[in-house]
């Protein structure tokens, strides 16, 4: 049954009295003054120059499109007029960061060395070292390290929330963040060794949070807007996205992977956040049972009362809406028709590719009988080349405490681990020993879901028990009826 | 929160009072009480302008969500302005989307008016928007991508200025929703694609086109070089000596491709280089499986000169490919089912790129990609093979 928000409202509850963690309130939890906040006015900022000439990257500040350099000159601004005090690290690492930009700019190379080896006592993962290697000329940034903060579930923030990490991080860092990282993490960019641990502190006292994954381990697992917000949703994303980091604490905080293992949960066949083409476990929402028709909304698509793709194509006229050629002509298994008065679908033919939903979103919905597809083994290119992933389970309902989830992910956890080389992502392993040495291992069956086509080369390894009489036999025996 | 350069934290006791394991906050606080109470039970919604949503629940509840782009890199100021906007207009609650934009949720089309307003009016003295809004539907929304020269050790290319320089660009189209579907642009600074730009309708990649050096002096110290020697996809990499006896390794140079995985392993082998560093254009994957199953993007342009600080080649090139493809495809049709409705031929002629041999495949599974039919479409480059073996 799908989690209700009284269940919801209860579950948090729960957790939070479990975790201890604590109602926020910024005003309990601040570090500055709302007079050291408030410390500088839109005409110092007009007037505002670094200490470095950075003459090329101020080119970036002109255009409509949001500037990145004038925000890191306002922090650098902002820093110059704090209190001495009120900062543990420079407080002109945000001058320093132009300034070495402006330089690679010039360049046109990094400057930031390789690595470095720095983290929190007992994690594996969550910190980045990372130093300049023009320390001399940029001395604030000379170590800048980056840690990855675990975002809540589709990143929904509280204002408390964020200001308290704001400060936290002007602090004890540069003030300079990603909002968010590729994989979804909460970054702070740049801060010194020494800070590291008191951050660390900080967070897990104060703030009840976490840090997320880096190296060899599980990254920090993300999801889609899921049922918050959005009428597609089949699956409680959040929900799967929070049990799943939660149960997999130890794997995300020491690294004992051959690689990196990324967990992605979409609602919907759409995929917002990106699960089939980049991780290597992707939970994609989907449902067996009929699309929900409402035949008096098609009606008023096909009268152009409703706008086609909930009006997101409005800034062009396409003309009338033309139900053929939009939707039965473009439907992937042809299982649609329309009569001119009624649309039938034909829901055994359907792959749930989403377009008639999309493109008519009033008139039709998912099913109601819903759960999830699972599938393997995306990555980028880096090694072997990029992979998208393979569908594997066509169907799993997803509840609490979702035990088969995990089930299915300790397998593969038993197995990658074990038998991937160094850097091998779970798509390689699978590429390198087979798909059906995989199925083994998870303890499911080929079915032709699993392929676009079947193979073309007969090359099948067979297994010895899979043949008559086994491989036993001898060259007497076959000479017996076959002379040399 | 504890003031002081250690805080509370007590460096010579590291492990007093230490909490670990606890995974993020429940994310069921952060969202605004509209969200909660309809938590499942959407019906539908719509766009009601370009960066305008408006979501409508069973109950009759309606929530209008403002969408604005986002640099990714973002300050703590800028983030305080954020909250000083949700805090006036959103009761101190907003989230942010996969790629980098902020919405702010209301409850009310006023409100969610007036909002739109206030972020379309807030700009850094020297004139870009601080909370562009836009990004919606058939639109280009934000680029999702990488650290490039910020904070990378790796890049080939910066990240954050070049998607300054093609955003500006293409201002009217995140403005306005007026391509025939979404056209999802995204970068990385090199091939370890931190971006995942491989399944993107344009992708721009960042990739070194010079072999490692290899730091001798250093390299048997700070490396394990057997390790240096698997990281390589290809077998570039050999044990050698150097004229002192010490270990190293050598690079078979044509055998490079340039991936970086030695660098990756090993701080003694860097790529980066001002002249040989350049930036890829690849185009037409995606990752929904809306009416055609997600796809790989394909590689058009085998390298445009990296020029800071405004990267005019990668700019116009990109731009290229949206006008041409905005003005040709079918409504609905992503880039990439446009390019293999008209053949991959017509598309290099219509957005004016030129094919060379740097496009055909030589990695695993090149012949995959080979045509093995006679169906085809002349365009010029055709004439031109067939006057090279006098065929015409």
């Amino acid at each position: 049954m799908p989690l209700t928000p009284e269940e919801l409202d209860k579950i948090a509850k729960e957790v939070a009295e479990e975790k201890g963690e604590k109602e926020l309130k910024y005003d309990k939890l601040r570090y500055f003054t709302d007079e050291e906040l408030k410390n500088y006015t839109d005409e110092d900022l007009k007037k505002f120059k670094i200490k470095h000439d950075i003459s090329m990257i101020e080119e970036l500040e002109k255009g409509p499109w949001t500037s990145f350099i004038s925000d890191i000159k306002r922090e650098a601004l902002h820093r110059s007029k704090l209190p001495e005090d009120k900062m543990m690290i420079s407080k002109e690492v945000c001058e320093d960061l132009l300034g070495q930009l402006e330089l690679s700019y010039h360049d046109k190379e990094t400057h930031w060395k390789h690595g470095g080896i720095v983290g929190v006592f007992g994690y594996g993962g969550g910190v980045i070292g990372r130093y300049s290697d023009v320390p001399d000329k940029f001395p604030g940034v000379a170590h800048f390290h980056t840690i990855r903060v675990n975002q809540p579930a589709s990143k929904f923030y509280t204002t408390d929330y964020l200001r308290t990490i704001c400060d936290l991080w002007e602090y004890r860092g540069s003030g300079l963040t990603n909002m968010h990282g590729s994989t979804g993490d909460i970054v702070f960019l740049g801060t010194t060794t020494e800070q590291l641990e008191p951050i660390f502190y900080d967070l897990t006292h104060d703030l009840t949070q976490d840090l997320g994954g880096s190296g060899s381990n599980l990254r920090t697992p993300s999801c889609c807007i899921g049922k918050a917000r959005c009428e597609y949703a089949m699956i409680d994303t959040q929900d799967m996205c929070y049990e799943m980091t939660m149960h997999y604490q130890d794997e995300l905080h020491r690294p004992a992977f051959p690689y990196k293992f990324k967990f992605k949960f979409s609602g919907c066949p759409n995929d917002c956040v990106a699960a089939i083409a980049r991780s290597d476990m992707a939970y994609i929402g989907t449902w067996k049972d009929d699309i929900r028709i409402d035949q008096e909304a098609v009606k008023a698509y096909v009268g152009g009362e409703l706008k086609r793709n909930a009006g997101d194509m409005a800034g062009r006229d396409w003309g009338p809406f033309d139900i053929k050629a939009e939707v039965i002509d473009l439907c992937p298994s042809q299982c649609m028709s329309w009569d001119g008065n009624k649309l039938t679908i034909d829901n055994k033919e359907c792959v749930r590719c989403m377009h008639c939903i999309n493109t008519m979103p009033r008139a039709l919905r998912v099913g109601t009988d819903t759960g999830c597809s699972i599938l393997f083994g995306s990555k980028a290119p880096i090694l072997e080349g990029a992979q998208l992933s393979l569908l594997t389970i066509p169907f799993m309902y997803a509840e609490r405490p979702y035990d088969n989830l995990k089930d299915l992910a300790d397998k593969v956890f038993e197995w990658w681990p074990e038998e991937g080389k160094n850097r091998e992502r779970l798509g390689e392993l699978i590429q390198r020993q087979g798909l059906r040495v995989f199925l083994e291992k998870i303890g499911v069956r080929a079915i032709p879901q699993m392929v676009k086509e079947p193979r073309s080369n007969p090359y099948i390894f067979w297994k010895e028990e899979d043949v008559p009489g086994g491989w036993k036999r001898t060259i007497a025996d076959y000479r017996k009826k076959h002379a040399r | 929160m504890a003031l002081g350069k250690f805080g509370y934290y007590n460096p010579d006791k590291p492990l007093e009072n230490r909490l670990t394991d606890m995974g993020p906050r429940h994310y069921w606080q952060y969202f605004p009480p509209i969200i909660k109470k309809n938590y499942g039970k959407w019906l539908y919604h719509e766009v009601l302008e370009p960066g305008v949503l408006v979501h409508v629940s069973e109950t009759g509840d309606r929530c209008y969500t403002v969408r604005v782009g986002g640099a990714r890199l973002m300050s703590v100021e800028h983030i305080r302005e954020i909250c000083d906007i949700a805090d006036k207009y959103c009761d101190g609650y907003l989230r942010f989307t996969t790629r980098n934009c902020v919405e702010f949720m209301t409850d009310s089309e006023e409100k969610a008016k007036a909002l739109k307003e206030d972020l379309m009016s807030r700009k850094f003295p020297a004139g870009s928007h601080k909370f562009p809004v836009g990004g919606t539907g058939k639109s280009i929304t934000n680029i999702v991508h990488t650290q490039g020269w910020i904070h990378c050790h790796t890049p080939a290319i910066d990240a954050s200025g070049i998607v300054k320089s093609v955003m500006d660009e293409l201002w009217d189209y995140f403005r306005n929703m007026t391509l025939p579907a979404k056209v999802r642009v995204a970068l990385a600074c090199c091939l370890n694609m931190c971006g995942a730009v491989h399944c993107s309708d344009i992708a721009i990649l960042g990739y070194h086109r010079k072999p490692p050096v290899i730091d001798d002096e250093v390299i048997d110290k700070v490396c394990e070089l057997p390790l240096v020697v698997a990281a390589c996809p290809t077998g570039a990499v050999g044990i050698a000596k150097t004229k002192e006896g010490r270990g190293t390794v050598r690079i078979k140079e044509e055998r490079c491709m340039f991936c970086g995985n030695c660098y990756t392993m090993c701080m003694a082998t860097p790529l980066a280089d001002a002249e040989g560093d350049c930036v890829v254009i690849l185009a037409g994957g995606k990752i929904s499986n809306r009416g055609t199953p997600p796809k790989f993007s394909k590689v058009v342009v085998p390298a445009l000169p990296s020029n800071p600080p405004r990267w005019p080649e990668v700019v116009q090139t990109v731009k290229k490919i949206v006008e041409v493809y905005a003005a040709n495809a079918n409504k609905y049709e992503r880039l990439g089912d446009w390019a293999e409705r008209i053949g991959w031929e017509r598309f290099f002629e219509k957005c004016g790129l030129t094919f060379t041999e740097h496009l055909l495949d030589d990695y695993r599974l090149a012949y995959d990609t080979y045509r093995t039919t006679t169906q085809f479409k002349f365009t010029e480059d055709a004439w031109e093979v067939s006057r090279q073996v006098k065929g015409i």
